[in-house]
């Protein structure tokens, strides 16, 4: 089998074990590194702002046009007095693109536009977009990106803790960075359709994150209670625990995006569907990444700080390293229901610990001492 | 922890078909509803059905501010759609978005240029002296008495003494309070003098003695000189042959004709009868009505009355108008509100109003009079608009935009399906239904949402209920992935599903809970398209909470008797070998108990 089949096999029988808060130094890492990456782009580049964000029109002729771009680029500049950009799309209409005009001054460009081409106005899609229009889209975009973080990062603080709200919120941000400067980066145009897809990532990313999050508070009730794992190392089986519903959620999540940015690019060629799953794209695959690699790891690291789970980890070492002295035992405690009890008897024996044996077997850690 | 948890779940587990009969009669109830309704499709959005959507923002005056609200918004709707549907667009539609946005959507087939244009520009409300008024359309020819009776005697108009209202047309027979009206003109209805106490009275005062002011007088002089101090005769011709009952011909009727000068124009007064008018020159502008309003009159059983209060400018030119009106015989005794140049009201005048407020009164329902003090008001509105956006899509391409929106949904729930397939095997038997349940819960919520609230579906909507499906199936594996853990801790498949439910419930809540949040903040915050998502967003992530309780929770219950699943099938999705789950507890299963030892060794 190959090394990828093995990994699906593993994967599939919820015995995947990378130890990914240990590592998480080189995740932050490669995190930051992108990060800043992106503000560079930014900062350097600029974002590639579609014509809503600066006023003008935007003609669309119909399907089939027979005029070419350097002929319809020459015509709309003669009608308009403004430099035009013109692209064919794939059933062979015309976009014609044209910055800077007034929205009262487009319809004779229309007009004019109908006359060279051989269309009937009445034909030609027309979007035309007044100056203020895509900032005032960007700014409320913005507002409700503030009054959903901070309703957010209260909601998860009642719900879970401050720390997992604070974790998620710096994956939220790690996310919309990247989306944006991959955005600046590769040069795609930015239209109200990819604000539209940014703002969605927030709910997905943040879902996600959710998701293990649930997982690991589930897992750490109780957790000062025993001695033989650290936060950190529930952690980690939290996450490896969801890493199987994390890969099948963002494939199914990726999927109908695919298609849509499948038909999109390919079938009309331009417009919302594409710039609405082309920044979905970018920033799924960017979440499932933050909440496995950055939010969790986070958690970790700060719930690591407080003095009850300090005091947990040395008392966890302390019986670690007695143990290696002493006759090893069996390092999966939480499969109580072990070898001689009765099958019944497993629901009764429910609770954290389980579960956490069961994912705390694959790690690099346990399962190498077994063998 | 699992404890009272668990004795929740067995409460649920014990009537599981009581759920899915539940779902089943909301799904017959919804389409059943749709179909008795017609409304078997979504309403569709201007982008895939074609036609213009323009978006307008509100501009305060500097320093007016607080203009932008809800109230003044809702009177420049209610105007603007008169307008918009005075074209003879029926089905555009006016609403506003956000706090100072105004959408307006006309459906494809119509002159968009035209309608753009009523829309574009500020709507036009004066006061205009009538000169002469006919029912139009009775007797489809012109009435030749009333157009004799609005001939000119030149007479010069007695109080004035100004050398400009000579020629004005206004017959200066100051029968000041008769009561006109009757017969002449069936709609007139007396302005009287505002029964509050008279805010400015010098201004009235001042205006009845001095000059006249300008807007008025000035224009008739014009009048006057081009036909020899009356009508002129192309207004004239024009009015003979004006027939107000004809829609496109109202729609054109004094257009394009400046306030300054006389025009024609239809009205329909209170027996819904079209009536057209020869008008004189503006007199008060609508911007110099600082405020009117509909109140119900009860010192002197009026019933509803419209009331104005005038800015000082608007007093002084109103005070003058109705000072010379009065002095008129009927129908010259009227002036004309004309909106848009069509006669919203032409209330008559029987004396000088020199107060700043007006009081209009007449048979008028409270509907009657609150339309009239918004169409009023508006003149008074604080705020330009301005076009933001205007889009035009043909219907060519709005069809192929939703085709390929459909072709999308099915390419992304084909994938999706395949996808389950593959991973979940057998478990696919609830998932695929799932999906399919909760697509048919959204079609036909959208499809009634269509005309209970005028939901539209749009291009972004689309791609809400698409990118859906992922969150929609993600509940799904949320549940499978739980209750294979059950499996894989060496449960067999009852107690596993028993028990993945509570925790599995909470996880679907909560992260559902966030998308919700998402989906509300965006719907309330943002404008336009955006919007539109964000609904879709929200109502998918809603039903996705609904399907899962009331349909996959309970098949899975019911299917988890089945021996295929029970037992662990290699195609059911819940094969513990496969899984990995530990042998020893495997040991009373049978079937799969020794092969999955070797495995197990392997992997330890």
């Amino acid at each position: 089998m190959s090394k990828l089949g093995t990994l699906s096999a593993k994967l599939h029988r919820g015995e995947v074990g990378y130890d990914f808060v240990k590592n998480r130094k080189i995740w932050y890492g490669i995190s930051v590194l992108i990060t800043i990456t992106a503000v560079v782009g930014l900062v350097v580049r600029g974002l590639n702002m579609g014509i809503e964000f600066q006023g003008g029109a935007v003609f669309t002729t119909p399907k089939h046009m027979t005029t070419t771009v350097s002929q319809a680029e020459t015509y709309a500049e003669d009608a308009s007095g403004h430099d035009a950009i013109v692209q064919k799309l794939g059933d062979g209409s015309l976009r014609i693109q044209i910055a800077g005009i007034d929205t009262d001054k487009s319809d004779q460009i229309k007009e004019a536009l109908s006359k060279d081409l051989k269309v009937d106005p009445e034909r030609i899609n027309a979007d035309l977009v007044g100056p203020s229009w895509g900032e005032q889209i960007a700014n409320k975009a913005w507002e409700g990106l503030a009054i959903f973080m901070i309703l957010v990062v209260i909601y998860l603080a009642i719900a879970f803790e401050w720390r997992m709200a604070l974790a998620a919120l710096v994956a939220l941000i790690h996310d919309i960075t990247i989306t944006t400067g991959i955005y600046a980066l590769v040069g795609f145009e930015v239209t109200p359709g990819t604000v539209i897809g940014l703002l969605t990532i927030l709910g997905y990313s943040l879902y996600d994150t959710v998701v293990v999050f649930d997982s690991l508070k589930e897992q750490t009730k109780g957790i000062t209670k025993q001695t033989r794992w650290t936060y950190s190392d529930v952690a980690n089986q939290s996450i490896n625990g969801t890493l199987m519903r994390s890969i099948n959620t963002t494939v199914v999540a990726l999927l109908p995006v695919a298609g849509l940015l499948f038909i999109g690019g390919g079938l009309l060629g331009a417009g919302m569907l594409n710039d609405i799953s082309l920044s979905l794209f970018v920033g799924l695959a960017a979440g499932a990444y933050s909440s496995i690699f950055i939010a969790t790891p986070l958690v970790a690291d700060l719930k690591e700080r407080e003095p009850q789970m300090k005091a947990l980890r040395k008392r966890v070492l302390a019986k670690r390293a007695q143990a290696a002295q002493g006759t090893p035992e069996d390092p999966a405690p939480g499969r109580a229901a072990g070898p001689d009890e009765p099958e019944d008897a497993a629901p009764a024996v429910v609770g954290p610990r389980d579960q956490s044996a069961s994912r705390g077997r694959g790690r690099g850690r346990t399962s190498g001492k077994r063998r | 922890m699992a404890a009272p948890k668990k004795g929740r779940s067995a409460g649920a587990q014990s009537k599981p078909w009581r759920s899915l009969v539940l779902i089943l009669i909301a799904i017959v109830a919804l389409t059943g509803g749709m179909f008795a309704s017609g409304n078997t499709t979504p309403r569709l959005g201007i982008d895939l059905a074609g036609g213009t959507s323009i978006t307008l923002r509100a501009v305060p005056e500097r320093g007016q501010e607080s203009a932008i609200n809800k109230a003044n918004m809702d009177t420049a709707v209610s105007i603007m759609e008169r307008r918009v549907n005075g074209l003879g667009v029926s089905e555009a539609e006016v609403q506003t978005q956000g706090n100072d946005n105004i959408i307006v959507n006309i459906p494809k087939g119509t002159n968009s240029q035209q309608a753009r244009e009523q829309v574009g520009t500020t709507a036009k409300l004066y006061f205009r002296p009538v000169l002469a008024t006919d029912i139009s359309g009775v007797a489809a020819t012109p009435s030749p008495g009333t157009s004799a009776s609005a001939s000119p005697s030149s007479s010069p108009s007695g109080k004035a003494g100004d050398d400009n209202g000579t020629s004005g047309g206004e017959k200066a027979t100051s029968t000041g309070s008769a009561t006109p009206s009757a017969t002449g003109s069936p709609q007139g209805r007396a302005v009287t003098d505002g029964l509050k106490a008279d805010a400015t009275p010098s201004a009235g005062s001042t205006a009845s003695g001095s000059p006249k002011a300008s807007a008025s007088p000035s224009a008739s002089a014009t009048a006057g000189s081009d036909s020899g101090g009356d009508v002129p005769a192309a207004l004239q011709a024009q009015y003979a042959t004006l027939d107000c009952t004809k829609k496109d011909v109202r729609a054109t009727a004094g257009k394009g004709v400046k306030p300054s000068e006389p025009t024609v124009a239809c009205g329909q007064n209170s027996q819904g009868q079209w009536q057209k008018y020869i008008l004189g020159p503006a007199a008060v502008d609508g911007t110099d009505v600082k405020k009117a309003q509909a109140v119900f009159n009860t010192q002197t059983a009026a019933g509803w009355t419209v009331t104005m209060e005038f800015t000082s400018k608007g007093a002084k030119k109103f005070a003058d108008i109705t000072g010379k009106l009065a002095q008129n015989t009927t129908p010259q005794n009227q002036f004309a509100i004309v909106l848009d140049g069509n006669v919203v009201s032409d209330p008559y005048v029987s004396q000088a109003l020199t107060g700043g407020n007006a009081e209009i009164t007449g048979r008028f329902s409270q509907e009657e009079a609150q339309s009239l003090a918004n169409m009023l008001s508006y003149g008074a509105l604080p705020l330009t608009f301005r076009e933001d956006s205007v889009t035009t899509v043909t219907a060519a391409l709005g069809s192929d935009q939703l085709r390929a929106g459909l072709i999308a949904g099915a390419i992304g729930l084909a994938l999706v399906v395949v996808y389950l397939l593959v991973f979940y095997k057998g478990l696919s038997v609830i998932a695929i239904p799932s999906l399919l349940v909760s697509a048919i819960l959204t079609y036909t919520i959208m499809s009634l949402l269509g005309p209970a609230i005028g939901f539209a579906l749009n291009l972004p909507a689309v791609c809400g209920a698409i990118v859906a499906i992922g969150i929609t199936a993600d509940s799904f594996i949320v549940f499978f992935e739980r209750i294979r853990d059950g499996i894989r801790e060496g449960r067999s498949l009852r107690p596993a599903v028993e028990r993945a439910w509570p925790r599995a419930r909470r996880t679907i809540l909560v992260s559902d809970f966030v998308s919700f949040l998402a989906a509300a903040v965006l719907f309330v915050v943002t404008v336009g398209k955006v919007q539109g998502f964000a609904f879709t967003l929200g109502l998918t992530t809603l039903l996705d909470v609904v399907v899962v309780f009331l349909f996959t929770k309970p098949l899975m219950t019911i299917l988890a008797r089945r021996k295929f699943f029970a037992q662990g099938h290699k195609w059911s999705g819940l094969d513990p070998k496969s899984l990995g789950a530990k042998p020893p507890l495997r040991r009373t299963r049978r079937p799969s108990g020794p092969a999955a030892g070797p495995v197990e060794t392997k992997e330890a």
